[in-house]
């Protein structure tokens, strides 16, 4: 066991290196009470410092939330529910209290809506939405049983595209009984590599001309390419809204972006007052036992409003602060014998 | 080669010498050896199909089959393709090497040259073009090549010896005979035309048994195992011999012995296979439970969702649509099953067996020899021992005899004194005893007390008296071999005794039937041997009667000191006294004595009884107790000359080893084929025997009822001691309830000796279990005298009845099937013969290196292995089981969680290698101070760090991990808004906040789990961090989606998500509440309940800074009861041989007594004597001329 003498035969002695002979210098930690209880209570600490932060901050966040499904006969879209009404429209009134901060967001919200099913998901063609031309004659099987219709290829085919939210609000203040239109903002709302590299519009000027012998989907009342009538440019497969809509959900109860309030007078927000919300109500929600609503929401450094993060980080942080304490309390009870 | 195994059954085999035509028609094998599995064509087929012959394979490709289905796949088929790919590649990587050096290894052998007679003469040859039928030539010292008939020896009678070490462990030379009608077939004309045919027993694997008939010149003359050399043993003594191959390469009673290694599989590796076939059922729960899932919310939502996702068209029923989610999860959920599970383990044991490989502290100066793992599966097993079978000879002994004391007319010579008159410790550093000026000495004998020379050189009669006894009470034989007297004994201690009358000027130098030619202190002196009283077990002694020059006679005779003193003269009794006292402390000190006597004789007395005894040699009838009665007729009334001590030389650090193992509550047996006293002998030397034990057990009954009788008895006093000791320690407990040390001393200690034949019985099935029970109550159990068989036997019994993990250790062939038997077998290379070496797991030099195997790497292997498995199944199951949860939001459909190239990344490169890491790397305790504490080795034997409750317990760390890993994002992400207001509880954002918080939770998990951070476990723990990060933007940049937009479709996902602050916030947050609790818990648990680990690590982290240094764990030899014993491995006849002359030269039966007719095969004497330009071979005895030759030094080279 000794450190061998410098003699004998070597000539099958492994080498004596630090790695082959495992004695590779390490740092062994060792959860002792010096390091762990201080540890969990600087963890603690601070947890309930981000918690009280993330708190204050979410509570400074305003959140109007309104359901507009209709499935209560008073509200005012019930007779929307009723089958066959087509460009069906609905007014939804509120009033604001103080002023709304801006800039103020708009947003849709669904329930019990399975963006995030598995066939749901895969049903679309990756290639059709960036613009391959050569797919718009003959889209992927993924669309079953969105892909043809009539025997004309479907563009963009699929169940996502298919099922766009294609619901359309407009919001008004009310100033002395006077209906004054509140500016949209539709730009920019969908993710910057959605609008420029996950989606393209096939190089064809006219854009309609790429879309010759296809058929828009079957629950679309216009074609893609017609989707925004006021900006040329908001068409296609960069279409902000299907651009939101086509990033799917990840749960069933969801919301997304549908207008920014930033412009004129309410760049700083909506002023206390009445508002009244026209909806042209298009989207059926009931066989699912789905709701709609929409919400204006203003957000802070963290996002939106989000009381569970706050509430998860003081729970944890308090809960490391316990854990110390109890530590303490055992090892002041029962010391590791050191000198054994 | 297996079909014509097949297609023929040899029932006997026919072989007729020098025609290969004839031999040609049975298909014999021919004599190449083939242990390699592939060559470079059948490679592939081979072992693909091999590698899915492994269920865990299978199962991949049945999933890689499900996923091309497009109604359920869940998961593209890269997921499944790039792991198993992987897998394939790296097993059949190490195969291909491991094939490779079988290959090399059989090439070695087969190519080995030997002499073959074709063609009409004598050819080199290689061993695989040696064909059944070939008459071959063997040279002294060569191996035979295949088993063949000798036909004739260059030695007189055909005889020829041979050393079969390799085939059963003994060391001694055996002596085999030609036919007599064949032994004159001396050359090779005359062998040519030699075309006996043999007719013989099929192959089988019985080394001691041989029959068949050799039909020459039309007569029949029977063959046996005395005709025969087997493939393996090595010629001795013998110039030359020319033999007939009967059976050649397979079929070779070796190789048939070696016969198919069985596949050893640990006892992780079995657990495992359980583990996993439990996940696979847990597997199947999951499924079934989420395909009920799937119908339910198919039947309540789905169809209301059908607006948006018609599912009619392609689904008969809700029911149908949960089956084939079911099988979507499958699918999903494989990953619990970890593919990289069983490759990951194997790399590990790799890793662990080049560690023992490079072990520099298992590397062995003398032999040159580092120890090898040969078996690189079986690692984690060695941190689980239990049982140690140990063989004797060669493993824990050297064999080497050492003459080391002896007591002459009661004086004891051999002692070392200092200045101050204290007795010293030999150690290597003492000086040793000059014996330089004697020519004939042999340099490799040490005695270190001078008295003895000064005795020797004052021609002290006693002592003179003493040495001319070793030279002429004998059978060694000598031989001349570059120019130095050899001895060649049958038995070590022989040799020894007659090597330390040589170097102390009583060189026995040749002998003919009829004489002993000794050179005394310088003196060329002949003495006429008229008779030699042969040795057997029941008389333990053997004598000589011999005439000395001047023609008294005189009978010389050396045995065990109780049968010597019995028979010792009256005028001796004192002395006996003296020399009895002297013996016994020989014996304490664990060395093997013998007594010398002498007895004058007078000449008539000894011309009646010369008479007697030629006649009772010509007496048919009783032969043996009548010859036993004259020899003791004779040897009456002799006086003692005093006594010989012998060291059997134990291997370094064996008694140490011994007493650390058993520190480690591993149970070590002894199966050794020596002698009881041999046995018991080593036993005491080795500290597995001591005189504090309660009792020593001999069991040596002849019958299964005295067996029977003797073990429950045995155990019925063990049992009832026991129950003495309990009730008094009931009185005592109050007083001493807390003395830990009281309570050791009172445990008693038992030993089992047990004989051969009694172990017959004892191994019988009404008997085994009460054998089984007594010798695990005792803490030492010797077989003596066994069998291979019976050590395989006894080796079954324990793994049978005792589920505990077994080691065997040997060095022999006999050791060959312990080794196979035991879960792990332990060779110890280095020693010439290398069977036991081939045949077993792991091979080293020595067997104190068995410590640091089982105690260092054994139970490192086996912690780390248990670490491994713990956190991968944790890791799988965190990973896995998030799709599980998710399944309730997602109506149950199988879609993933995550990204699909996360999937089929994360097991492979994400979190492969820090765990890897650990799993070769970690030390809990450095190799010292589990050497140490060698209690430490105590978890593994009771499975503690590894078991089907520590897989509960994580596997329920995983599903909590996951659980969490889900909830806390699923609570954040409900009304999760990015910071422009877009939103982001999408599903790709959802996806990669998840993945991210796994790998960061798994990755401190490991932190947490490592306990020895070396360099590489940094680098691979913060490099896999930095390859996910790096590889998610990787995947998802623009370029990637650019050229594959089908693949890459989380394109931009990580960008938006990541830059998000709210999404590093639930990251932390998922982090810190997965960790916290498992970091309390840990903490308290090593404060409270700390294992030995825990506080050996304490200790090492506190006294870090002081070197540590070594403990001397050296015992002080105690003295002990008296074991003196005629303990030679000894066998009866020889004396025969040499009356007979049958071993002798013809040259030298021809010629007479005396010393110029025996010139002829002394010539290196007269060498020597012209060397040195004396007229005496010795410059002896004179104070000039040994100043002489101290002043020229150069004679002293001889």
């Amino acid at each position: 066991m000794t450190t061998m003498k410098e003699e004998g035969n070597y000539a099958n002695r492994p080498s004596n290196t630090a790695f082959t002979q495992q004695r590779l210098p390490a740092w062994q930690p060792m959860l002792s009470a010096g390091v762990v209880i201080p540890g969990f209570l600087l963890i603690g600490l601070a947890f309930i410092g981000i918690g009280v932060g993330l708190l204050i901050t979410s509570r400074s966040i305003q959140v109007l939330e309104l359901d507009y499904t209709g499935t209560e006969t008073s509200s005012p879209c019930y007779q929307c529910t009723m089958s066959n009404q087509s460009n069906c429209v609905c007014k939804l009134s509120f009033s604001i209290g103080t002023l709304f901060k801006g800039p103020v967001f708009f947003y849709y919200g669904l329930t019990n809506y399975f963006q995030n099913q598995r066939k749901y998901g895969v049903s679309k063609d990756f290639n059709q939405l960036i613009g391959d031309v050569s797919y718009f004659k003959s889209p992927s099987s993924d669309c079953q049983p969105y892909q043809r219709v009539n025997g004309k290829p479907i563009v963009p085919c699929g169940a996502i595209a298919n099922s766009m939210f294609n619901d359309t609000f407009k919001l008004y203040q009310i100033i002395n009984g006077k209906e004054e239109l509140v500016p949209f903002d539709g730009k920019g709302i969908a993710w910057w590599t959605d609008y420029n590299i996950k989606y393209r519009n096939p190089d064809y000027t006219p854009l309609k001309n790429a879309f010759n012998d296809t058929e828009k989907p079957v629950f679309w009342t216009k074609p893609a390419y017609e989707l925004d009538t006021s900006d040329a440019s908001n068409n296609g497969f960069i279409n902000q809204d299907f651009l939101v809509w086509m990033r799917r959900a990840a749960l069933p109860n969801f919301r997304k972006l549908y207008r920014r309030i930033t412009e004129g007078n309410y760049k700083d927000g909506l002023p206390a007052g009445n508002y009244s919300l026209e909806i042209s109500y298009n989207y059926p929600v009931i066989s699912f036992e789905g709701t709609k609503k929409v919400t204006f929401s203003n957000v802070s450094w963290m996002g939106g409003q989000n009381e569970f993060l706050g509430i998860a980080y003081l729970v944890i942080g308090s809960m490391c602060v316990v854990m110390s304490v109890v530590m303490l309390i055992v090892y002041a009870k029962f010391r590791f014998p050191e000198e054994d | 080669m297996f079909l014509k195994c097949s297609l023929f059954v040899e029932k006997e085999r026919r072989v007729k010498a020098n025609s290969r035509e004839y031999n040609d028609k049975f298909l014999y094998a021919d004599n190449r050896i083939k242990t390699s599995k592939y060559n470079i064509f059948t490679f592939l087929p081979v072992n693909l199909f091999e590698q899915f012959q492994r269920v865990a394979n299978a199962y991949f490709v049945v999933l890689l089959i499900l996923q091309l289905i497009p109604e359920i796949s869940s998961l593209s088929w890269f997921t499944t393709i790039v792991p198993l790919v992987m897998v394939l590649v790296i097993t059949a990587v190490k195969d291909a090497t491991d094939d490779y050096f079988r290959h090399k290894s059989d090439q070695q052998v087969n190519n080995r040259k030997s002499q073959v007679l074709i063609r009409g003469s004598l050819q080199k040859e290689k061993w695989m073009n040696v064909r059944v039928g070939d008459i071959i030539k063997l040279e002294n010292n060569q191996f035979v090549a295949a088993d063949i008939l000798l036909l004739c020896s260059s030695e007189p009678y055909g005889l020829c010896y041979i050393e079969t070490a390799e085939l059963d462990g003994e060391t001694n030379l055996k002596a085999r005979q030609a036919l007599s009608v064949t032994s004159d077939l001396g050359d090779v004309s005359k062998l040519l035309n030699f075309d006996g045919k043999v007719i013989c027993e099929p192959p089988n694997n019985k080394l001691d048994k041989f029959t068949g008939t050799l039909n020459w010149r039309g007569n029949k003359y029977s063959l046996d195992n005395g005709k025969m050399l087997l493939r393996g043993c090595i010629l001795r003594n013998t110039e030359w011999c020319f033999g007939m191959v009967i059976f050649a390469g397979l079929q070779t009673k070796l190789m048939q012995n070696c016969g198919k290694t069985k596949f050893k599989r640990t006892t992780i590796d079995k657990l495992m296979n359980t583990l996993v076939l439990w996940i696979f059922a847990f597997l199947i729960c999951m499924g079934v439970i989420l395909a009920t899932g799937n119908t339910i919310w198919e039947t309540w939502i789905g169809r209301g969702f059908e607006m948006f996702l018609p599912w009619t068209k392609f689904q008969i029923s809700t029911v149908f649509s949960g089956f084939l989610t079911f099988w979507s999860y499958i699918i999903i959920l494989n990953t619990v099953v970890p593919i990289s599970l069983y490759v990951s383990v194997e790399v590990l044991r790799l890793g662990h067996s080049f560690f023992i490989n490079w072990d520099v502290k298992m590397h062995n100066r003398q032999t040159n020899t580092a120890a090898v793992a040969r078996t690189t599966t079986l690692n984690e097993e060695l941190g689980q021992v239990e049982f140690i079978f140990s063989d004797k000879t060669g493993t824990l002994t050297q064999n080497i005899m050492v003459f080391s004391k002896c007591s002459i007319n009661g004086t004891i010579y051999g002692d070392v004194y200092d200045e101050f008159g204290h007795r010293m410790e030999i150690t290597e550093k003492t000086a040793c005893v000059d014996f330089s000026y004697n020519l004939l000495s042999d340099g490799a004998f040490k005695f270190y007390d001078n008295t003895l020379v000064e005795a020797v050189k004052q021609k002290d009669p006693a002592v003179q008296e003493f040495f001319r006894l070793l030279a002429l009470c004998h059978t060694v034989m000598s031989e001349e071999s570059e120019g130095k007297l050899v001895y060649q004994a049958q038995s070590p201690d022989e040799a020894a005794l007659v090597t330390a009358a040589r170097n102390f000027g009583f060189a026995f130098w040749a002998r003919t039937p009829e004489s002993i030619t000794v050179c005394e202190m310088g003196q060329v002196v002949t003495y006429q041997l008229l008779a030699i009283l042969d040795f057997n077990n029941t008389r333990k002694r053997m004598s000589v009667i011999v005439r000395d020059a001047q023609g008294r006679l005189r009978l010389y005779c050396k045995g065990a000191d109780t049968i010597i003193f019995d028979l010792l003269d009256p005028s001796s009794t004192d002395l006996m006294h003296t020399t009895s006292e002297q013996l016994n402390e020989f014996a304490g000190e664990g060395l093997r004595t013998l007594a010398l006597a002498y007895k004058d004789l007078d000449e008539e007395y000894c011309d009646v009884w010369m008479k007697k005894f030629l006649f009772v040699s010509a007496v048919l009838e009783n032969r043996e107790d009548q010859l036993a009665a004259l020899y003791e007729e004779i040897e009456r009334g002799m006086k003692l000359l005093g006594a010989t001590a012998i060291e059997d030389k134990l291997q370094e650090g064996v008694p140490e080893t011994i007493s650390k193992l058993n520190l480690a509550n591993i149970k070590i047996w002894v199966l050794t084929g020596d002698k009881q006293e041999t046995a018991v002998n080593i036993g005491y030397s080795c500290n597995m025997l001591r005189d504090d034990m309660t009792d020593v057990f001999v069991v040596s009954g002849h019958t299964l009822t005295e067996v029977q009788q003797q073990l429950r008895e045995a155990k019925e006093r063990i049992l009832s001691l026991s129950r003495v000791s309990d009730a008094r320690n009931d009185e005592e407990n109050d007083m001493f309830a807390d003395d830990s040390v009281f309570e050791e001393a009172i445990i008693t200690e038992y030993a089992l000796v047990i004989n051969g034949h009694s172990l017959a019985h004892a191994l019988e099935p009404q008997l085994e279990i009460v054998f089984l029970d007594l010798a695990c109550l005792c803490k030492t159990v010797i077989c003596c005298r066994v069998t291979p068989m019976q050590k395989a036997q006894v080796v079954e019994l324990v793994r049978k009845h005792k589920r505990a993990v077994t080691l065997a250790v040997g060095d022999g062939a006999n050791d060959v099937s312990m080794i196979k038997t035991s879960h792990i077998g332990v060779g110890i290379s280095g020693q010439e013969g290398m069977q036991a070496v081939l045949a077993s797991d792991y091979s080293f030099a020595q067997f104190r290196y068995l410590q640091r195997l089982l105690l260092v790497h054994g139970r490192w292997s086996y912690f780390r292995m248990s670490n491994f498995l713990s956190y991968f199944f944790y890791k799988n199951f965190a990973f896995t089981l998030v799709h599980f949860w998710y399944g309730f939001f997602c109506g149950f459909s199988a879609q993933t969680v995550y990204d699909q190239w996360f999937i089929t990344l994360f097991n492979i490169v994400y979190t492969s290698l820090p765990v890897l890491a650990m799993g070769l790397f970690d030390q809990d305790v450095n190799d010292q101070n589990s050497l140490r504490h060698p209690s430490l080795y105590k978890s593994g034997q009771n499975n503690l760090f590894f078991n089907k409750r520590q897989f509960f317990l994580c596997t329920v760390h995983g599903m909590t991990t996951s659980f969490l890993l889900f909830f806390i994002p699923y609570g954040a992400f409900s009304v999760m808004v990015k910071e422009d207001g877009s939103h982001s509880s999408d599903q790709q954002t959802f996806s990669i906040t998840i993945a991210t918080s796994l790998v960061i939770v798994v990755s401190v998990q490991i932190g947490l789990d490592t306990h020895y951070w070396t360099a590489v476990n940094h680098l691979f723990v913060w490099g896999s961090l930095a390859m996910y990060f790096a590889i998610l933007f990787a995947m998802q940049s623009d370029g990637l989606f650019g050229v594959f937009s089908n693949i890459f479709s989380f394109v931009g996902a990580a960008r938006n998500c990541l830059s998000e602050k709210s999404v590093w916030l639930v990251i932390l947050l998922t982090t810190a509440v997965c960790i916290v609790p498992d970091l309390f818990v840990r903490s308290i648990r090593a404060s409270l309940f700390p294992t030995q680990t825990d506080k050996v690590r304490q200790l090492q982290q506190s006294c870090k800074s002081q070197r540590p240094e070594e403990q001397n764990l050296r015992r002080a030899r105690r003295t002990s009861s008296r074991r003196s014993a005629y303990a030679f491995s000894h066998q009866e006849g020889f004396g025969e041989l040499i009356t007979s002359g049958k071993n002798m030269r013809t040259s030298r039966v021809s010629s007479t007594c005396s010393y110029e007719r025996t010139a002829p095969s002394s010539k290196w004497i007269e060498n020597v004597i012209k060397r040195t330009n004396a007229v005496s071979c010795i410059s002896f005895g004179s104070p000039n001329k040994q100043h002489q030759s101290l002043k020229q030094p150069d004679r002293l080279n001889c």
